[in-house]
């Protein structure tokens, strides 16, 4: 992806590329709400039930670790673009520890699930209602995926980490940085729908 | 102090730490609203929330406001609308049965 920026000279073609690889995650995660949608109007009290199980704590704490993070890389880009590669690695480094703690909330999370015996599939979730099998086979699947972006991030913004250092993302090339960014604005998107559906509605 | 003018062109430091805020302040309205059991109207209410969310991170995290390729300014409308489209007519099922 980098020799093709390299080569295109202005970011026109490489945004508009990752705009559209955006727009069908948008429709992957667009077609899990709609599962969510049908599911939840058919079950609507199991689901009230399970969603009480989740920790509302934890996922307030992660909805402002994400946004944080996106806060921290968009100053990063600013500082990129202002020729101080110091304090845009700085805001990358500080970036990547709030993706990684994160996913440690995450974990946290699911191996709490774990130690009660729920996990897809598990004699103690098959068990129970229908509805409660549904939601939380729905949360692991959805919170599951969204997990695996902010790993996919993770990855993306530590190679960027070393390409500036490197020198081919440069104050006059930032775009691989910027289709990052774009990348997890839109982590950042699902997750604001997916909290408040499966932390807070009852 | 620094003269920022009316119509910025480019974002800040500034421009983005507002928008920060403003997220961490719809997340704290959102969650005291579920916490207050108020029954269908919660549902609505967060959704409008989120979008007022989504909103803030398309224009200023993903830059449209300073996009001025046309296609890019289109993706996120039509992306809406083809899952209004989605949902629309799975639920014009679903409801009718």
């Amino acid at each position: 992806m980098s020799a093709e920026h390299a080569h295109a000279g202005h970011s026109g073609g490489g945004k508009l590329g990752m705009w559209l690889f955006i727009s069908t995650e948008m429709l992957l995660f667009g077609g899990l709400f709609l599962l969510y949608a049908m599911y939840r109007y058919n079950h609507p009290i199991d689901f009230h039930e399970a969603s009480q199980e989740l920790s509302r704590f934890f996922g307030t704490l992660n909805t402002c670790v994400l946004f944080s993070s996106s806060f921290t890389v968009a100053l990063a880009v600013l500082f990129l673009r202002q020729g101080d590669k110091a304090k845009a690695r700085l805001f990358l480094l500080i970036t990547i520890a709030l993706a990684l703690a994160f996913i440690t909330v995450k974990g946290f999370e699911w191996a709490a699930k774990f130690h009660h015996g729920l996990y897809p599939s598990s004699a103690t979730l098959l068990a129970r209602p229908k509805g409660e099998i549904l939601y939380f086979g729905l949360y692991f699947t959805m919170t599951g995926i969204h997990a695996l972006h902010v790993l996919i991030g993770i990855g993306l913004f530590s190679v960027i980490y070393f390409l500036i250092n490197k020198g081919s993302v440069t104050p006059q090339r930032p775009i691989l940085l910027e289709n990052t960014i774009l990348y997890w604005s839109m982590v950042d998107v699902i997750w604001i729908f997916l909290f408040p559906l499966f932390y807070l509605i009852s | 102090m620094e003269t920022t003018t009316t119509k910025e062109k480019e974002p800040t430091i500034r421009s983005y730490a507002v928008v920060w805020i403003a997220l961490v302040i719809l997340t704290a309205v959102t969650v005291t609203i579920g916490a207050l059991h108020v029954g269908s109207l919660s549902v609505i209410l967060s959704l409008a929330i989120a979008a007022a969310q989504a909103t803030l991170v398309f224009v200023y995290f993903m830059h449209l406001r300073y996009e001025k390729h046309p296609v890019i300014r289109l993706i996120v409308p039509i992306v809406f609308i083809l899952l209004a489209i989605f949902i629309g007519l799975t639920f014009s099922d679903v409801l009718t049965r």
